[in-house]
């Protein structure tokens, strides 16, 4: 998931990679580099989407290149779309894009699986966001702060993690803003913990 | 026709090992409804009588259903008043035997069971499944434990050439357990372990596992 807050993001996501009920992978990061100010979020297929985010990076470091400027979030949000709607009976990638650029700061773009694009102050997504539609319309708030999207971001992968079977591990969050990503990990006895029945 | 077409709220592994002069079973406490972890406080376990205990994965309507038909059998023997006890090897016959019964009527009853006790100072551990197939081993493991756990067990058991004090029995349960919370996408990190000894039967739980995840901090991206 992501979360705008006035200044940056704060993007999040479990650590579980599974093949059917296998974990193939406990401890993966799926909040993956496509600039120093640009991160995406990855569900659906792992080899889609890692695919996917090779190519994108590759074309924005181009891109910057050649404009001599960092690329803006909608830009690379943008090309994402263009490869997951121009392929989408070949993939199946849900991809969240978000980051912090000069003109217009903080920034989340959700593109699920048909390829559309749409720019939102938050969204969830992956097998566990299901369970949490619910949580995260309730709690969320237009004026959260930093610390206040960390803590809302890491309460909402918490209680999906811990009722997805295909979710689980730990938290992994970023929180990018002009400075770039500052990387935390929430693990073990620090994960959030709810009724349990 | 009437027939059991899928398992709906299931349970995962059940493992079982022998030790000197007993027998120790554990399972996690959930009840999965598909990828849902539905149920997190599912008790899987069940002590029969003073000489047996009983664990099961696989659908959990149906556990409940032949639990429920073991605790009569139980009260009827008591009613008798005869000093006879439901022996282990008994209930594993008979187990194996209702369950290849339906197996022939394709309504299997589609859960898989782990039977441990003590029977005349001898200890006993057998596994029956959906099939009917059933057998004893001095090391037993169902579901994702049978890839995962059973080698663990099995290298264990044949290192000490089988005889195992009931704290190395219950340490090595714990640490297949750790692994399988780890890598089984349908488990728990809450379990019951339960000790058949000729003192008696004792379930502990639900306890909570130590996990470490300290290896997640020098992962960063995928290359």
């Amino acid at each position: 998931m992501a979360v705008e807050f006035d200044g940056g993001v704060v993007i999040g996501a479990d650590s579980r990679t599974t093949t059917g009920a296998y974990i193939a992978n406990r401890v993966t990061d799926k909040l993956t580099r496509i600039t120093d100010h640009i991160y995406c979020c990855r569900s659906g297929s792992a080899a889609d989407t890692q695919a996917i985010a090779d190519i994108v990076a590759y074309q924005l470091s181009f891109y910057e290149m050649e404009l001599e400027e960092p690329p803006s979030v909608k830009t690379a949000a943008s090309v994402f779309r263009e490869f997951c709607y121009s392929y989408r009976d070949s993939l199946t990638a849900g991809i969240i894009c978000a980051g912090w650029d000069k003109r217009d700061g903080g920034q989340v773009y959700c593109i699920p699986l048909g390829g559309m694009l749409v720019r939102q102050p938050f969204t969830i997504g992956g097998s566990g966001s299901t369970y949490v539609y619910g949580f995260v319309d309730a709690n969320y708030k237009p004026d959260f702060d930093k610390e206040a999207c960390v803590n809302f971001v890491s309460n909402t992968l918490a209680l999906a993690m811990s009722r997805d079977g295909s979710s689980g591990g730990v938290i992994r969050l970023g929180i990018i803003t002009k400075d770039g990503i500052e990387r935390r990990v929430i693990k073990g006895k620090e994960v959030p913990r709810f009724f349990e029945g | 026709m009437e027939r059991t077409l899928q398992p709906i709220t299931t349970g995962t592994s059940v493992l079982g090992v022998k030790f000197d002069g007993g027998v120790v079973i554990a399972a996690d406490t959930l009840g999965s409804y598909g990828s849902l972890a539905r149920f997190r406080q599912c008790q899987r376990l069940m002590k029969v009588n003073d000489n047996i205990i009983l664990g099961a994965g696989g659908d959990y309507a149906d556990y409940q259903f032949l639990t429920s038909v073991i605790e009569r059998k139980v009260i009827d023997e008591e009613c008798l008043g005869d000093g006879f006890n439901l022996k282990p090897k008994s209930l594993y016959s008979w187990l194996t035997r209702v369950l290849y019964n339906r197996r022939s009527r394709f309504d299997p009853l589609w859960s898989t069971y782990v039977v441990g006790g003590l029977q005349d100072d001898d200890v006993f551990l057998g596994y029956v499944d959906k099939l009917g197939t059933a057998f004893e081993a001095p090391t037993i493991a169902t579901g994702y434990g049978a890839y995962i756990a059973q080698p663990l067990l099995r290298d264990h058991w044949e290192k000490n050439k089988g005889k195992q004090t009931v704290e190395e029995a219950r340490n090595l349960i714990l640490s297949c357990l750790r692994i399988l919370f780890y890598r089984d996408a349908r488990s728990l990190d809450k379990y019951q372990i339960a000790t058949v000894t000729k003192d008696g039967v004792t379930i502990e739980g639900p306890l909570v596992l130590d996990t470490s995840w300290d290896i997640a901090d020098v992962i960063r991206g995928y290359e």
